[in-house]
């Protein structure tokens, strides 16, 4: 592999961090924030979750992405994805859950514009609408499955212990199922824009399994992301399980487990394929926000507590960083863009 | 991988272990009530019996052992970081309950050490008080129990809580009467009450553990 190829990766990967940094600490984060789950624990199967489903599942949302913007120049892809890792990092830092999904949206409407290139307004609105469908989709299965749940808890008279320690186990299990939807779903944010021009070859494995190029790449981009999960996590996570609503173990896991739904509804070709064999209209395969689908769940599960208790004012913050987060990346974008052409010479479309 | 593994495990053995404790806990406290009960019966009918004494070691004995789970049960919540919501309400909890069964054996020693000289006319209301704040601390007993298992009977079972309290509240108030409108010297009538408002102060402190497992069942519900 060129040396420029890998340095251009490297955009990428800064993007993956991001995604781990921010997207991945809402997986865990009311596990976390609750303290439920040590940071640790949370952090090594967000990891082992998150590269498994980007490697298996990661190809239906890649290309939704790519409709939107067929970026066909390696120049091109290193500067969406240095401005929506760099969009993305600034919120991260201020606390506040973002999406890599915005971000590289903006960042691809950015390069569309720069480029003189058609947007497929058919997709773009696909995608925002599937950014306001998300949140409130995430928080009425939130509520759904609270309301469940309590029936089901108050009629089995389950211990206060054991029910925590069920609770416990369940974060786990739809932390990890959410890590995996993220994967599935987001890795087309990190990598989805290197899929046309990636630079590894399929590898034969002793004539068992064949992993793709795509793999491949898609499972460097999985690495990136647990990287960022180690190393920046930590304090999204306590914002999104702590800052918005004070939460009960059994909302966080209730929360977690809607946004897992959403995000693998938004990342199933095995289900859109279903609904499609049903005469039904298929669910468009479409990076969504986790953050979104998180924020959607708190907000369902305050709603449902009344209201009083969500603190309206870090949800307003949140929902202006979503408005904001797309474009700033744009305009970011189209300035590395502007960088990259007029003063290196690279070519950042063919 | 494995590590994980082992951790989960343990937390489910811990889980039971720690239900346990408390479940012989509440016992403690149930067993101790109807120890006391025997207790001020027998030393009003048999006061030179050894047998009180005997009681009275054995009621100095579960007191010591309801010590030991408490201090296993908060040291196990803390290490594993259990129940993180309802961790502190659980260990108020726990220390209350073990201040009434340290009330229980203060009475006890109280009986032993002071040896108070009740007339035999007072006996039958003493017995009874006892009776009641025995019951009272029995429905707490339920009342604890239901905080752990079923919220939604915290509040009926604190109830009755309330209403031994208050029937206790009246026998005391009849029984302090009584001694002061008899014909004992200051000093015996004095001696009386302190013996018959402690008894009493247990409920008190029942009903007030009773009005909290209330409020952290409210908690545990929203």
């Amino acid at each position: 592999m060129e040396l420029t190829i890998l340095l251009f990766l490297l955009g990428g990967l800064f993007l993956g961090w991001s995604l781990g940094a921010n997207d991945a600490a809402n997986v865990f984060g009311t596990a976390v924030g609750t303290r439920m789950v040590n940071f640790r624990t949370a952090a090594i199967i967000c990891s082992i979750f998150v590269i498994l489903g980007a490697v298996i599942s990661g190809a239906g949302t890649t290309e939704t992405l790519g409709k939107l913007g067929a970026i066909n120049a390696l120049p091109g892809a290193f500067a969406c994805c240095v401005a929506a890792g760099f969009s993305v990092y600034l919120m991260t830092k201020s606390g506040l859950p973002v999406s890599t999904t915005q971000a590289i949206v903006g960042a691809i409407i950015g390069w569309n514009i720069f480029t003189g290139s058609s947007i497929d307004f058919g997709v773009l609105t696909t995608i925002f609408a599937t950014w306001i469908i998300c949140p409130i989709l995430a928080g009425l299965i939130s509520i759904g499955i609270y309301i469940g749940l309590k029936k089901f808890i108050a009629a089995s008279k389950i211990h206060l212990l054991r029910l925590d320690a069920y609770t416990r186990a369940a974060l786990l299990l739809a932390g990890a199922f959410g890590a995996y939807s993220l994967g599935a779903n987001n890795i087309a944010n990190v990598m989805g824009v290197f899929v046309n021009i990636s630079p590894f070859t399929d590898i034969n494995v002793s004539n068992f399994f064949i992993i793709t190029s795509v793999q491949q790449l898609f499972l460097i981009g999985g690495l990136a992301i647990a990287v960022g999960v180690f190393t920046y996590s930590k304090k999204v996570m306590f914002t999104v399980g702590n800052d918005l609503l004070k939460l009960s173990p059994l909302s966080a896991f209730v929360i977690v487990l809607s946004h897992s739904i959403v995000l693998f509804l938004f990342a199933s070709q095995g289900i859109s394929s279903f609904l499609t064999s049903l005469n039904l209209p298929a669910i468009p395969l479409v990076p969504v926000s986790s953050s979104q689908a998180i924020v959607g769940g708190v907000i369902g599960i305050g709603f449902l507590k009344g209201g009083k208790e969500v603190k309206w004012s870090v949800a307003g913050k949140i929902s202006i960083g979503w408005v904001v987060l797309p474009i700033i990346t744009m305009i970011i974008a189209m300035f590395i863009l502007y960088i990259l052409t007029y003063m290196f010479n690279l070519n950042v479309v063919f | 991988m494995f590590g994980l593994k082992t951790s989960k495990i343990s937390l489910f053995s811990d889980t039971k272990k720690l239900e346990k404790d408390i479940d012989e806990f509440v016992n403690i406290l149930s067993e101790v009530g109807l120890a006391f009960k025997s207790i001020v019966r027998t030393y009003l009918t048999h006061s030179k019996n050894g047998n009180f004494d005997e009681m009275v070691e054995k009621v100095t004995e579960m007191e010591s052992k309801a010590d030991t789970i408490t201090k296993e049960i908060e040291h196990a919540l803390y290490e594993e970081t259990l129940i993180p919501d309802a961790r502190s309400d659980v260990l108020r909890l726990l220390e209350h309950l073990d201040e009434l069964i340290g009330m229980y054996q203060g009475n006890c020693y109280h009986f032993s050490i002071q040896k108070p000289d009740f007339p035999e006319e007072f006996h039958e209301d003493l017995i009874g008080l006892t009776e009641t704040v025995v019951s009272c601390v029995e429905s707490l007993c339920l009342t604890v129990r239901s905080f752990f298992r079923d919220t939604k009977s915290v509040r009926d079972n604190a109830h009755k809580v309330t209403y031994f309290e208050k029937e206790s509240d009246i026998k005391f108030s009849s029984l302090a009467r009584r001694i002061f409108n008899s014909d004992l010297k200051l000093d015996q009538k004095m001696h009386l009450r302190y013996f018959v408002e402690k008894i009493d102060r247990i409920c008190d402190q029942a009903e007030d553990i009773a009005d909290e497992l209330i409020i952290y069942s409210i908690k545990r519900s929203v």
